[in-house]
């Protein structure tokens, strides 16, 4: 079982080498590089600036709510077109970007002991093609009319009706274009993630050795590709409708004393369309987050990873099971019985391999030598926040609980839990962990623990108390409701709370972000392994690693990623090309 | 949704049975060392083009599989007319499938080094692949003559749709067909070439499935398959 081979019998780089591109300007260098981690750099540039336009659209949205009646620049179109273009940005412009394009090529060539993407070309017309598609969805405040706020759902036949803002105007038609450029962009660096992941791990990098990171990203790269095209179906029919007249989603329908030339279309297929992406996509955000904070705390617990194999499964899993839940988004769009309970079963079913992943980070802390370094903070920071969005998931995955709760501000308060503070969380964590290995150079520690502080605390006051609205009967998607009899004083008093509270956790990413640039020059020495982890990312010869990643000679991989704190090993941690065996502990148990 | 689902099931097998090769078993905490056995692991002996072209394939696969899902789910409401299959689809199918030949051709010559006749599978499957987009377009002019416009029923729009999204396909499958005849002509090394025309066959081989999976679809006969299938269960 244990040392098959002796580890210096092995030759190296047997791997044959990369046809690596080289860059001759500064132009192809920094601009239209094929370098993997420039391009992570753009992605990520461009996916943080666009998140802060939805960051400001969210403030106004609250401005709105905390305070109605008191700012007359947001009449009830432009909350909606608010609402819209703020779920839509975070949820795909930043969180799927950030994650897949931003982190995904940072980490993945680095962490398999790859020089670079396996297409590097494609990897980098996947970038253009995504700033093409923010640039779509940017001009669309600039069209007449202003952008859609037909909802981040884009459900017909309101999507695309004279009532709603950019209805018959440009809005709809720059979202619909900018999501199919989106898909094509991604599609091209999708492939690269999975064929990289497939065929560019150096010698000895056998599946079960890579980094959970990796195996989370990939895992939601290959959900991505196959949950994308359902989207891209639907955004082309419905661009049919509106641009051609066909009725693929269009009823018979009078607008305005008018008959309209559609007839017969079915909204309801759009809505199947739709949330067969949708509902993979929260997974797709999610499993790259739990890859990542498993990594996290492995490290920054120096001990290793509980029950690696079921982490691994459980991913599975999950990115299998999630593509038979989608109906439960339309519980009250009507279905057979027998379905809703159907949709009702593998939802609560998913809550399994989930658990499973949350007790193991918890047994992973059990013990454990916990250094709460900012990004263990984070991660903590985490797991109680998805326990928590999760938790309401679970009530909203039953039919009898999500009717009355589904057009309710529970339901925003759930998804924000769990698909928006807790992923974000994960990335700001990752950031203060790989930005020593993209810099060089350590991000400020009190501002990041102020960050820290503000952000997690300041998001459960703004999430947490809208669940009690909800469960008081207060509708979403509602621009002001003073004259409502739900909304009693202190429902006022709480919704004012929490905008100003959204403020404040607003300012202090201003202050992640001042850390952010303020860092790349003044930061701390970090060295080359500053958190002494053992993944391959932290053995480059050089901090940040130059192009081609690793030197002269790739890296040989002669463990596992987690070994940490093993017993009469020299130091608590034994990097994953180091050969060789350490102490009683590697008697199979 | 149901052909969606059959076809992710499809995959899922096939990721199954590779995931069941990959030794997800062992215990990665008490293996230490270059395991001799692990090489086999490391990576597949196929070329990585032709693994990115497996998954992009995967993908087109997946989009067509979704419009099928769609056809499907809007045919059963009230207002659906079929439309009649022009006859010339029967001719653009045989002009795909020469197309597809000449490409395996062009792939067989390629392993035996013979360029004369890679050039001249090239050629003839890019003359025959621009015949089939010339003769789709034939068969939308006549469909729209005989008063079948996109906009007067789902299953006309349908058709278009579909049809469309298939030469879509071929236009970019030409793209890299068009590269590879360059290579060609242009005296490319040929264990490249050789490559690029696998690449390229098994693009057509997979064109050719799709549009006959789809002229299925279009003509009716999915529909009194599943019909059939459909009462086989019940």
């Amino acid at each position: 079982m244990v040392d098959i081979t002796p580890a210096d019998a092995v030759p190296p780089a047997e791997v044959a080498e990369v046809e690596l591109y080289h860059p001759h300007s500064w132009w192809t260098k920094y601009v239209f590089s094929q370098d993997a981690k420039v391009i992570a750099i753009q992605y990520s540039a461009t996916a943080t600036a666009i998140g802060l336009v939805a960051l400001v659209l969210s403030w106004l949205m609250r401005l709105q709510l905390g305070f109605p009646g008191t700012f007359d620049f947001i009449t009830p179109e432009a909350y909606y077109q608010f609402i819209t273009m703020h779920g839509m940005i975070m949820v795909i412009y930043l969180l799927t970007a950030l994650f897949l394009g931003g982190f995904g090529n940072y980490l993945i060539p680095l962490m398999v002991g790859a020089r670079d993407m396996v297409f590097p070309y494609v990897n980098m017309l996947s970038y253009w093609i995504y700033l093409l598609a923010v640039l779509v969805l940017v001009s669309s405040f600039f069209a007449p009319g202003g952008p859609t706020g037909a909802g981040w759902t884009l459900y017909p036949p309101q999507a695309i009706m004279t009532g709603t803002p950019g209805g018959q105007d440009w809005g709809i038609m720059l979202m619909l274009v900018s999501l199919i450029l989106f898909i094509i962009g991604f599609t091209m660096g999708g492939l690269n993630y999975v064929v990289t992941v497939l065929q560019g791990r150096t010698r000895g990098m056998t599946l079960m050795r890579l980094p959970l990171t990796v195996w989370g990203i990939f895992t939601a790269t290959v959900m991505a590709l196959l949950a994308f095209p359902a989207l891209f179906v639907a955004c082309v029919m419905m661009l049919f409708d509106r641009a051609l007249g066909t009725s693929f989603f269009m009823p018979a329908i009078v607008e305005m004393g008018e008959q309209l030339q559609h007839n017969g279309g079915s909204p309801i297929l759009f809505q199947h369309l739709f949330w067969f992406f949708g509902h993979p996509e929260v997974y797709i955000v999610a499993l790259p987050a739990f890859g990542i904070v498993s990594d996290l705390i492995s490290t920054h617990a120096r001990k290793n990873i509980f029950g690696y194999r079921m982490m691994v499964w459980a991913i599975v899993a999950i990115g299998a099971l999630s593509f038979l839940v989608w109906a439960h988004h339309m519980y009250v769009s009507g279905m057979h019985p027998y379905f809703g309970f159907f949709f009702a079963t593998t939802t609560l079913i998913i809550a399994v391999p989930t658990a499973i992943k949350v007790y193991n980070w918890v047994l992973t802390l059990w013990r454990g030598d916990i250094h709460l370094t900012i990004p263990m903070l984070f991660a903590l920071a985490f797991i109680v926040t998805f326990v928590n969005g999760g938790l309401t998931g679970l009530f909203l995955g039953n039919v009898v609980v999500d009717v009355p709760l589904s057009d309710t501000m529970f339901v925003v308060a759930h998804f924000h839990m769990v698909m928006g503070v807790a992923p974000i969380i994960v990335i700001f964590g990752a950031i203060y962990h790989w930005y020593p290995k993209v810099t060089g150079r350590m991000l400020n520690e009190t501002l990041g623990r102020f960050h820290f502080w503000v952000t997690f605390l300041g998001a459960y006051l703004i999430f947490f108390p809208m669940h009690y609205l909800g469960l008081m009967g207060v509708p979403r998607r509602y621009n002001e409701l003073t004259d409502m009899a739900i909304m009693t004083e202190s429902a006022h008093h709480l919704n004012s709370f929490i905008s100003i509270m959204a403020f404040i956790v607003g300012f202090a990413q201003m202050v992640f972000l001042f850390n952010l640039i303020w860092s790349i020059r003044h930061g701390r020495e970090a060295g080359g392994n500053p958190w002494r982890a053992t993944t391959l990312e932290w053995q480059t010869p050089e901090t940040p690693p130059a192009h081609g990643n690793f030197g002269k000679e790739l890296p040989i991989v002669y463990r596992w990623a987690y070994d940490y704190s093993v017993p009469g090993a020299k130091e608590d941690f034994i990097p994953q090309n180091v050969p060789g065996s350490f102490g009683p502990s590697r008697e199979p148990a | 949704m149901s052909v969606i689902i059959v076809f992710l099931l499809v995959i899922a097998g096939f990721a199954g049975w590779w995931l069941s090769h990959q030794r997800l078993m062992t215990k990665p905490w008490l293996e230490q060392g270059m395991a001799g056995d692990f090489v086999a692991l490391d990576r597949s002996a196929l070329p990585t083009a032709k693994i990115g072209l497996g998954v992009f394939l995967a993908v087109v696969g997946c989009l067509f599989a979704l419009f099928t899902s769609a056809y499907f789910m809007r045919m059963e409401l009230s207002d659906w007319r079929a439309l009649p299959v022009p006859r010339l689809l029967w001719l653009n199918t045989g002009v795909l499938v020469l197309s597809s030949v000449a490409l395996q051709c062009a792939s067989v010559a390629a392993r035996r080094g013979q360029i004369e006749n890679v050039r001249l599978g090239l050629a003839t499957a890019g003359l025959t692949a621009l015949a089939f987009l010339i003769g789709q377009i034939t068969a939308w002019r006549e469909l729209t003559a005989d008063g079948y416009f996109l906009t007067s029923n789902p299953a006309n729009s349908f058709f278009y749709l579909i049809t469309g999204m298939h030469g879509l396909h071929i236009v970019g499958g030409l793209v890299g067909l068009g590269r590879t005849s360059a290579g060609a002509w242009n005296g490319a090394r040929p264990e490249r070439l050789r490559l690029s025309v696998e690449l390229c066959a098994m693009y057509w081989h997979f064109l050719l499935f799709i549009w006959l999976a789809i002229f299925a679809l279009l003509a009716g006969w999915a529909a009194t398959f599943i019909d059939i299938c459909r009462q086989l269960l019940t």
